[in-house]
């Protein structure tokens, strides 16, 4: 990945207002910046614009989180891109699946976005 | 009439029983019996009405006039004890396998052979007479129908009536004595009788119909001829000196008769199948009784008014007057009728007689005596049922000497009450022993010798007189010329008819005997252990085995070879596992027989040859050891005393079991509950997480970039207002739902005028509707009458309801109509929106909390989840209903229902 080239993240979250902040934080970081509200879109978008990270929110409308990361582990060519979960969901097992299907980090809401920003740095530059 | 058409159709008839009791036979056979069932045995008790009812009834009601009627009086009285009395002995002869009265009492006093054998005479000289008469019924009906007056006068061997009394012991014979077991029923005979009883009272009412319309014109009719009468008078008002006695003694007499007569006793209690069928028998015997009464008086009358004193005998108006005016089939019908009412009597009591005979003569002579006992070993059961179908031809045959010889000077109603008289002696003992512990076999013995001898000699001794077999003189003068000792005149007793005579002296020495000899002689431990089982059966009939107390060494195989003497290998077989599955213990290794086989077998035993022929039989080959009275009551009291053990570790073990059951439930209740609790509160905070992760990043944002446009800025700053009205609004519903579920929310009752909510909860939403152009119609009635209810909840109900039409209502065209009417008691308040709609397959759930959040799928903007939950809680409160109705794709329509309290002024 050449250092000029702009970092991809993917936000997917079905609440504007959580949608809002993050997409102004990672712009202000100099990332691509994609949003999608809920899991179909995600997959849509995963499929068109190959993120490089994916912070995925998991109880949405249509299609869950887990299944979107599935869908990501699924595809060889993704095998670089960072899944993070953010969610309310903060029981053990809820965690343990996240791992489980593939994500790189599980952050239970509400985080500080400082936090999120270290953990996306720390991620992508190995 | 043709005396050969009679005598085919006599025995046609005849034939034509064999044929039902057959087929009936077979039905039970396959299972599919005939008797277990009570109208059947209600009708089977109506062997009460012989041909002296048929017959007899008109014959006394012509010349008495209405004392005909207290001998139906007396069991209808009865019918209601049954349930007390009639019960207690057939549960006493179910338990203790006892099948005849002779064998009840003997078996009541320990059992004793000399009482029973007595029982038996007194039954035998009793009922043949009574027998007798019914043969002559029928003969003296074959005379009128036939026109000849020699049916009954030729010698025996050419007389009609002898060779019917051979064809009706010869049904006996065949359908009384099949089985060797007395315990066993007999559904055939039961159903040939029930069959009988029907037909004997139809052809009666058809006749009295036929005679009270046909004849003359009706009751009024034959009322005003009758008054013509000399004696009209006199039959229609009781006698005024002796007449209440009369009475008196007739109920009396009847009621125990009803009881104690053998056939009834037959038919009642050994052929019982199931004691709830007495419910039935109680009311449906009394009205059969009442049936067969209705038009004894209009025949009377009848045959008085068209033959005065034409010499013909009252007892066959109902034969006559058929005849007199030409109806040859109806009187060959009414014959029929009697001679099914005489035969059905005849069939029974002899059954009832044989036994007794074979079971309380025959047996104890046989078994008592060693040399025979010893020879006929293995063929007793042969000889029981021999003894048994010689039995039915004997009594048959003295039942017609007897006719021949006394009882045609009689009239049938006067011999019948000489047979009523006889088995009324038994009640003492019974009547006694079933409620009265201290009764003994000497009160009983000595109750029932005297009684009968006094019934012999104040009722037989006279009508030998009338016959001439003895002198006058007795009657006038007393034996001997004895005045005190005058058979109609005891002990110088003056102004009673004869009956009552017999009946006070009989009964009063009799109840007397047995009360005052029982107080003063001693029961031996036997007695003492029937009477406790007698007294108290309802308490030992599950226990019986092991509530006769026995003591002695007694040997399985000894026990076995007894049982298949007189059962045969097969039955006695059968006995043993019987035996097996009601006391599933593992036998003695020595070979001893526990006591409860000993006596398990006597009673197998006393069903087959009569309990006290049984008691003898098992004796002989067991050891017995004296026991004392004291070790009886002992022993019996501690069986009881197991039982209320028993009753009570039951009753307890049950109540045990149901508060187990009761914990349980309320356990998994608990555990319900405290998942819902836990689901609700992940819910809650899973909600809360979101605003404040919204707020949280925003607020970072915000203070980490403080060069952000200010645009940005402000943008972030009404968003994180936003978010905290989102948690404000969560966490009142929360609190709100909190209360109404804990039934702490208190509302704040007045009178609520529901225009003005609607108009106050569509004006707080105004500015919304107008920001998403919402086309929003009110049309509630005006003046819609006041509700009783809280305003600030109803209007959270309706503000909720519209503004969720608000929300879902079509994005571009929205339109929502807010209505509101009275109907049915009830003010009813929709709200319309025509957006997206709801599946019906969701309906119920969405006013459950949290539902949106829990079913992701159609998760809906803003909103805590909780709005539907409170409003429904709201409306329930208001104990009012409240309901969505929707198709997915068409809009929806919430409504809800409130009543109108009537106490609450319209306009306030």
């Amino acid at each position: 990945m050449s250092a000029k080239e702009k970092l991809k993240v993917l936000v997917v979250d079905d609440e504007p207002s959580i949608l809002m902040p993050l997409e102004f934080l990672m712009r202000k970081n100099g990332y691509q910046v994609y949003i999608a509200r809920n899991g179909t879109e995600a997959m849509e978008s995963v499929d068109k614009e190959r993120p490089d990270v994916v912070l995925l929110d998991i109880m949405m409308p249509d299609v869950d989180g887990y299944e979107v990361c599935r869908h990501i582990r699924g595809q060889e060519i993704m095998n670089g891109a960072k899944v993070i979960f953010m969610s309310a969901k903060t029981k053990d097992a809820d965690i343990k699946k996240g791992y489980d299907v593939g994500a790189d980090l599980y952050i239970p809401k509400p985080f500080s976005t400082r936090f999120l920003m270290e953990k996306i740095k720390e991620l992508t530059q190995r | 009439m043709n005396y050969w058409l009679v005598i085919g159709v006599s025995f046609f008839y005849l034939a034509l029983l064999f044929g039902l009791a057959w087929w009936a036979e077979r039905r039970s056979a396959a299972g599919r019996s005939f008797v277990g069932n009570p109208y059947i045995y209600a009708l089977s008790m109506a062997v009460y009405c012989t041909a002296w009812t048929y017959y007899g009834s008109v014959g006394r009601a012509a010349t008495t006039g209405l004392g005909y009627l207290a001998i139906y009086i007396g069991p209808t009285l009865m019918a209601p004890l049954w349930w007390v009395v009639l019960r207690k002995i057939i549960r006493i002869c179910k338990v203790q396998r006892i099948t005849t009265i002779a064998d009840f009492i003997s078996s009541r006093y320990g059992k004793n052979i000399t009482l029973g054998s007595i029982v038996t005479i007194i039954c035998v000289l009793g009922i043949i007479p009574y027998i007798s008469i019914q043969l002559k019924a029928i003969a003296s009906s074959l005379d009128m129908l036939t026109g000849m007056d020699e049916v009954g006068r030729s010698p025996m061997f050419g007389d009609t009536s002898f060779y019917i009394a051979l064809g009706l012991g010869l049904f006996t014979i065949v359908y009384g004595t099949r089985h060797v077991e007395a315990t066993e029923r007999h559904e055939g005979m039961v159903t040939a009788i029930a069959f009988e009883s029907l037909f004997k009272l139809v052809i009666f009412i058809v006749a009295g119909v036929f005679v009270t319309y046909g004849v003359f014109n009706g009751f009024g009719d034959i009322m005003q001829q009758a008054m013509r009468l000399p004696d009209f008078e006199r039959l229609m008002t009781f006698d005024s000196d002796n007449g209440f006695s009369q009475w008196f003694w007739m109920v009396v007499l009847s009621m125990l008769a009803i009881l104690f007569l053998p056939r009834q006793f037959q038919v009642a209690v050994v052929e019982n199948v199931n004691e709830q069928h007495l419910n039935k028998a109680m009311w449906l015997f009394p009205l059969y009784l009442f049936a067969i009464n209705i038009f004894v008086l209009p025949i009377a009358f009848g045959g008085d008014i068209l033959f005065g004193n034409a010499g013909i005998d009252a007892d066959m108006f109902v034969l006559a007057i058929p005849l007199r005016e030409g109806q040859s089939i109806l009187a060959l019908l009414v014959y029929l009728g009697g001679y099914s009412a005489a035969t059905g009597m005849v069939i029974v009591a002899t059954i009832a007689l044989s036994v007794m005979v074979s079971n309380n003569l025959v047996m104890p002579l046989l078994v008592g005596i060693p040399a025979i006992k010893n020879r006929y070993q293995n063929q007793l059961t042969k000889l029981l049922l021999f003894s048994r179908r010689l039995g039915i031809l004997v009594i048959l045959l003295l039942a017609y000497l007897y006719y021949k010889g006394v009882a045609e000077y009689y009239s049938l109603v006067e011999v019948g009450l000489v047979s009523f008289a006889a088995v009324a002696q038994f009640a003492p003992a019974i009547i006694g022993g079933i409620f009265w512990k201290e009764g003994t076999r000497n009160g009983a013995l000595a109750g029932i010798v005297v009684g009968a001898a006094v019934w012999f000699y104040t009722l037989v001794v006279p009508s030998m007189v009338g016959v001439g077999m003895l002198p006058n003189a007795i009657l006038e003068h007393g034996p001997l010329g004895i005045s005190w000792l005058k058979p109609f005149e005891l002990f110088g007793l003056q102004g009673m008819d004869y009956i009552s005579h017999a009946m006070f002296w009989s009964m009063f020495l009799n109840v007397g005997l047995y009360i005052g000899v029982s107080l003063l002689s001693r029961q031996t431990s036997q007695e003492r252990n029937q009477a406790e089982v007698f007294v108290d059966i309802f308490k030992y009939s599950t226990i019986f085995e092991s509530s006769i107390v026995w003591k002695g060494t007694a040997y399985i195989p000894d026990i076995k070879s007894l049982l298949v003497n007189f059962l045969g290998e097969k039955k006695a077989e059968m006995a043993m596992k019987a035996y097996k599955r009601k006391y599933p213990e593992p036998e003695d290794e020595t070979g001893k027989a526990d006591p409860k086989l000993v006596t398990y077998a006597e009673k197998i035993l006393s069903g087959v040859i009569g309990s006290s022929s049984a008691r003898i039989m098992v004796a002989s080959v067991v050891k017995e050891e004296e026991i004392s009275i004291d070790e009886v009551l002992n022993i019996l009291k501690e069986s009881q005393q197991l039982i209320s053990i028993n009753n009570e570790l039951r009753r307890k073990s049950m109540e045990l079991r149901r508060a187990t059951e009761q914990l349980r439930s309320a356990n998994e209740r608990l555990k319900q509950l405290d998942e819902l609790k836990d689901e609700f509160l992940s819910t809650v905070t899973h909600e809360l997480r979101t605003p404040l992760t919204s707020i949280r990043a925003l607020s970072e944002i915000l203070y980490d970039n403080p060069e952000m446009e200010r645009e940005d800025q402000e943008h972030f700053l009404h968003t994180i207002v936003k978010e905290s009205e989102r948690l404000t609004r969560l966490i009142t519903h929360v609190l709100d739902l909190e209360r109404f579920e804990s039934g702490r929310q208190k509302l704040n009752l007045g009178p609520v005028q529901i225009e003005e909510v609607v108009r106050e909860s569509v004006q707080a939403l105004e500015q919304l509707v107008q920001e998403k152009n919402i086309d929003l119609v009110v049309d509630v009635q005006h003046n819609l009458p006041a509700i009783n209810g809280d305003k600030d909840r109803l209007m959270q109900v309706l503000v909720n309801l519209v503004s969720n039409a608000i929300k879902f209502c079509h994005p571009e065209q929205g339109r929502i109509i807010v209505s509101g009417y009275y109907i049915d008691g009830d003010i009813k308040v929709n709200v319309v929106d025509n957006g997206k709609g709801i599946d019906p397959e969701f309906h119920k759930q969405i006013f459950d909390k949290f539902y949106q959040a829990q079913n992701q799928n159609i998760r809906k903007p803003e909103g805590s989840g909780l709005g539907l939950a409170i409003s429904k809680k709201i409306i329930e409160s208001h104990q009012g209903r409240i309901w969505v109705e929707s198709e997915a794709g068409k809009g929806s329509r919430f409504s809800f229902v409130l009543p109108v309290r009537v106490n609450v002024p319209a306009n306030v």
